[in-house]
């Protein structure tokens, strides 16, 4: 077996050199109800040959978004991920290392999260962000779980625009920890409708822009509304390209800003391994999740960077810790900050506004499609669409066709009484003539 | 001054009991990096958690040894962690308490029963 | 005032560095880059992307537009894998040398299982498109369900927690809503040994468990008669590693089991250890209810300098019912996922752990490892595991103080610093010295109720020859503390690309991110 560097010789002379003479002798404290002679049953091994022939069996029964007009957003985007990206996060030395925590041989990982900290605080506009969470939903929950160490209150709001998923996890953990949450109506354009929903309860109001049919809100009143009464603004965003066209949560007054990083150096993968965000206002640093890396000094005096506020965490606090966290998302924040290292403040801009130019070529040319309705005000890469008759249905007949059409706002929340609505998304990827495909077949498909 | 087991020590004048954590707690802590004081008029009971000290690979509960109401805190250890080690028994106090059970001072450790505890350790 | 973990000095001591020679005049090291950060290249107007011009943005969005510089700096492409690469040098790897950290199960990452991965098929789709359009990557989420549960002999799983943490919640979650379900919801206590991982009180805490500690006997292991006394009808469940944190296996654990039971409550494994049993031993057979799989240390994806995990939770026939969606089941036409709790079958699941269906891309190299081990070796897996961690154990036992010397250790071998009593070198400047001799340290003060705790694990991937290369080493660095030569220890490391850092320094005075203006250099007080 090509990954057991001992030989059946090596094994015979270790075994002797611990003074045993066969292996169930190690396997001693396992009960005997329990031990096994034979192997389970499974396969046994196999050639990296027959393996990778069927991996690609699998892969091929799965249409990837490259092959054809793909328009899927909703919390996952297919963006352009430079080849260096790849070849750097597969060096050894980053892939294959642990958690930082002897810093001393560890300097690689801790400088880039180091950079990555202070660009996901520029980008966010924040003062201070963390070394990354697992996702941008479980960054949310964690997010008000902190605003309720914060204020000491212990109930959430959430928008009517915050993607139902992310929703979901919130109420998942808060609800296990005892904090209430309270749902706004589902709703396209009302991000402020939190504001009327704080009383002296509320540790914290969600909302999100982009929101989940793609909509950009200002948030400016609803920071100003939400800390008068005590509360915390947390700002959500799933698409951090639009960073690089939109005004930053910081600076509209966030105190917390939860992001979904995949755009950016990542692909979609599914659904995962991807890459939450976390900024926070530097005040409530040492109520933060998950890990912070920062700067010191060696013996020598020279410039290092460390893991720091470690008393926050599991490994110390244990049951009193803020989070149970223990990874963070270390390679995808690694991937991340090539990526945006590679962009730049000039690269990231031009994206996004290529972006947000490909969705209003979308838009225009799915509003020129009969029976068609563009649902979302004010968008950069994603909006809502409402079609004749079920949106799920549209989307399988045009992948029939070939059209990965978007996603149907009932697959995230089936109760909404949105049936009929569509999220679409356009990024750097979709050329003019997958929208001219995507535009006919939805003509032709909504005339039958 | 009075000592407990966990390693705080207690100074009263009047009604009012200066509360920190011992030399040697200090010592055993290492190198202490963040102080949590209490907040002005909190009421605390012997034994409930009346501060937070932190070293780099620690976080340890510093507990009331005796009953009453947060009169003052000591905030200057917000940006002077570093006197709990320096000078843990003066400087490096953490709080100050209106007695509120007087009598429970007396039950506590004088110096010599503390240090003899400590020879125990 | 509580103490709940060993004091041990955070900044440096004594310096010195005598044959070391002279400082270089760059601050390089040979072929160590002193590397700038990003931040202080002057890049801010470039970038090392070719973008087309895009139109001016639509006033639509009139106030909500970027006015304000960002803050990014660019580099072009030479540049940024100069940057990298350099940085790169600067980190322990396994592709490097011995990785011996306790716990953590750092072994060999095929690279095959990379090179799959990355198939378009796999990497390139979406989470919500149509589920008839990625029948193929349901399918291989099917088939590692299907390994999961025969290589532990459960009935379910839930593949979706993100990290062995993360799975802790999904069990414990699970196991509270079966006790909701059961009319059992006012037990709400949850009993874990203190030898436990941190992320165990933590995670029974976050679901608003309170945690009791369970005492543990003389010879490392739970203690029966303890547990039995703290059993009860508030007790919801027990959270146990087995093999444990002290890298034993619990040999009560059948009755551990049994009176976890009997007492109404249910049995959490922490799978952290799995890699010792699997192919071997099925948790299933042990009574367990709920245990998560740390993909990335059993089945070898790679830790990435500290993430992503996976920690897919295995359930017992009590639990099943109340695992969180997407829940993958085999529908008309093909596979299906429920998406949301209450409809269809999953009425009962508890809800959602995070937005779409987990670690896909964890799930693909798991799987490619399993299929490339097999039933036999991920058997043979375990055996060298544990095989060389006895070896380890046997060739430095006269030389060092194992913690439990009595019978075999399992695949991760305790020692204590009693060893080291009045040498003056203490556990963490042992660690450093070994980063001298080119090795990673091993796992130090954890578990916490051993003194000093050195805990190594050294994995199946290991070379008989890589083993006693490190003995060699370990036995050198023994003898020297034992012959006074304190300076190796205490200044360590000399030859890494940095000296001992001061986190006390980083802790009193927090510097989380570079600051355009620029501040005056940190100094040790």
């Amino acid at each position: 077996m090509r990954y057991l560097p001992l030989t059946p010789e090596d094994r015979t002379e270790m075994l002797g050199v611990i003074g045993v003479d066969s292996i169930d002798a190690l396997f001693v404290d396992v009960p005997a109800s329990a031990q096994r002679s034979g192997t389970v049953d499974l396969p046994l091994h196999a050639g990296e040959l027959e393996v990778e022939r069927e991996m690609a069996a699998l892969a091929r029964r799965n249409r990837a978004a490259g092959d054809g007009p793909f328009f899927c957003g909703a919390g996952a985007y297919r963006h352009h991920v430079p080849a260096t990206v790849d070849h750097i996060i597969q060096r050894s030395e980053f892939l294959t290392s642990y958690t930082p925590y002897q810093p001393e041989i560890a300097q690689g990982t801790l400088q880039v999260l180091f950079e990555f900290q202070t660009q996901v605080a520029a980008l966010t506009g924040m003062e201070v962000a963390n070394a990354s969470l697992y996702d941008g939903s479980t960054a949310a929950a964690e997010a008000v779980m902190m605003a309720t160490r914060v204020t000491r209150r212990n109930k959430a709001v959430m928008s009517g625009g915050l993607h139902p998923h992310y929703v979901e996890t919130v109420e998942t953990l808060a609800h296990a920890a005892g904090v209430g949450t309270q749902r706004l109506a589902v709703a396209i354009d009302a991000e402020d409708a939190v504001i009327a929903a704080i009383d002296a309860d509320t540790a914290c109001v969600v909302v999100q822009t982009p929101n989940v049919f793609g909509t950009a809100t200002d948030v400016t009143k609803i920071a100003a509304a939400a800390q008068a009464a005590g509360a915390l603004l947390i700002v959500v965003t799933t698409e951090v390209v639009s960073l690089g066209l939109l005004k930053s949560p910081g600076e509209m007054g966030a105190d917390i800003v939860v992001a979904e990083g995949q755009s950016i150096g990542n692909g979609l993968n599914f659904g995962g391994p991807y890459v939450g965000l976390f900024a926070c206002k530097e005040k409530y640093i040492r109520q933060a999740p998950g890990r912070l890396c920062g700067e010191t000094v060696d013996a020598d005096g020279r410039r290092g960077f460390v893991l720091t506020l470690s008393t926050r965490e599991q490994h110390i606090r244990r049951d009193k810790a803020t989070s149970n966290i223990c990874t963070n998302s270390g390679l995808c924040a690694l991937a991340f900050s090539i990526h945006m290292s590679l962009l730049g403040e000039v690269g990231l801009r031009q994206l996004a506004a290529i972006n947000h130019a490909k969705a209003r070529a979308l838009r225009d040319a799915l509003a020129a499609v009969a029976g068609v309705e563009i649902l979302t005000p004010r968008f950069f890469n994603e909006f809502a669409i409402r079609v004749p008759g079920n949106a799920a249905g549209i989307v399988e007949t045009l992948a029939a066709h070939g059209v990965i059409a978007g996603v149907p706002f009932s697959r995230l929340d089936a109760k909404a009484g949105l049936d009929d609505v569509l999220l679409v998304a356009a990024t750097e990827t979709t050329l003019d003539i997958d929208i001219t495909v995507f535009s006919k077949v939805l003509a032709k498909v909504i005339a039958q | 001054m009075r000592f407990t087991k966990d390693h705080e020590w207690v100074a009263v004048e009047g009604d009012i009991a200066t509360v920190g954590i011992t030399a040697y707690a200090a010592e055993q802590l290492g190198d202490v990096v963040f102080v949590e004081v209490p907040d002005l008029g909190k009421t605390v009971k012997q034994g409930d958690g009346l501060a937070v000290v932190e070293s780099v690979k620690a976080a340890s509960d510093v507990y009331a040894p005796v009953s009453g109401e947060v009169v003052e805190a000591n905030t200057a250890l917000g940006d002077a962690p570093e006197t709990v080690n320096a000078v843990p028994e003066t400087g490096g106090w953490f709080a100050r308490i209106k007695l509120s059970v007087p009598a429970e001072v007396e039950a506590l450790m004088d110096r010599d029963a503390y240090e003899a505890f400590l020879s125990t350790l | 005032m509580s103490m709940n973990s060993v004091g041990r000095p955070t900044r440096p001591q004594t310096a010195n560095d005598g044959a070391r020679g002279p400082e270089t005049l760059t601050g390089a090291r040979g072929l160590l880059q002193d590397e700038a950060l990003i931040f202080e290249r002057d890049g801010w107007h470039k970038t090392g992307v070719d973008l087309p011009e895009a139109s001016a943005p639509a006033d639509d969005l009139g106030s909500l537009l970027r006015t304000a510089p960002i803050g990014l700096p660019g580099l072009s492409e030479p540049e940024a894998v100069r940057h990298y690469v350099r940085l790169s040098q600067k980190n322990h790897a396994i592709d490097l040398a011995l990785y011996p950290l306790g716990s953590c199960t750092m072994k060999h990452n095929p690279r095959l299982n990379e090179k799959v991965a990355r198939l378009p098929g796999f990497a390139d789709i979406h989470p919500l498109q149509p589920q008839s359009t990625v029948q193929g990557a349901l399918q291989l989420m099917d088939r590692l369900a299907h390994w999961l549960k025969t290589l532990t002999g459960m009935p379910a799983v839930a593949l979706t927690p993100k990290a062995g943490a993360h799975g802790e919640m999904c069990g414990m979650l699970t196991i509270r809503a079966a006790h909701e379900a059961n009319g059992q919801g006012h037990r709400k206590t949850v009993l874990a040994p203190t030898s436990a991982h941190g992320t165990n009180p933590a995670t029974a805490a976050f679901v608003g468990y309170t945690v009791v500690e369970i005492a543990q006997t003389l010879d490392g292991r739970v203690d029966l008669a303890d547990l039995e006394s703290k059993l009860g009808d508030h007790v919801a469940a027990i959270m146990v590693t087995n093999p444990n944190t002290c890298g034993l296996f619990e040999r009560d654990v059948v009755e551990i089991a049994r009176l976890t039971h009997a007492a109404g409550a249910y049995f959490y494994c922490d799978g952290a250890n799995f890699n010792a049993i699997v192919g071997r031993v099925r948790p299933g057979d042990l009574g367990v209810d709920a245990m998560h799989i740390n993909l990335h240390k059993t089945f070898s994806t790679p830790h990435g300098g500290g993430g992503p995990g996976a920690g897919p939770v295995v359930l017992s026939e009590a639990l099943a019912a109340f695992a969180p969606t997407p829940w993958l089941v085999h529908g008309d036409d093909g596979f299906a996922l429920i998406e949301h709790a209450g409809e269809q079958s999953a009425e009962t699941a508890f809800g959602r752990m995070s937005a779409f269906h987990g670690q896909m891309g964890m799930y693909v190299r798991a799987y490619a490892y399993m299929l490339s081990h097999g039933a036999d070796g991920l058997r043979q897996v375990a055996e060298d595991a544990v095989l060389n961690a006895n070896y380890l154990k046997a060739r430095l036992s006269d030389v060092m103080s194992p913690a439990f010397p009595d019978g075999p250790c399992m695949h991760e071998a305790l020692f204590d610093d009693s060893w080291l009593e009045g040498t003056g070198v203490t556990t963490l400047d042992f660690a450093k010295a070994m980063i001298d001799e080119g090795f990673h340290p091993m796992t130090m003060y954890f578990p916490l109720v051993v003194h000093g705790a050195m805990l190594i694990e050294p994995t199946e991937t290991e070379s008989k020859q890589e083993l006693d290369r490190f003995v060699v080493a370990l036995r050198a660095l023994a003898a020297a503390a034992k012959a006074g030569d304190v300076e190796r220890f205490k200044g360590a490391p000399f030859h890494a690309p940095m000296r001992r850092l001061d986190e006390t320094l980083a802790a009193r005075k927090p510097r989380l991110r570079w600051k355009p203006v620029a501040e005056a250099p940190l100094a040790a007080e």
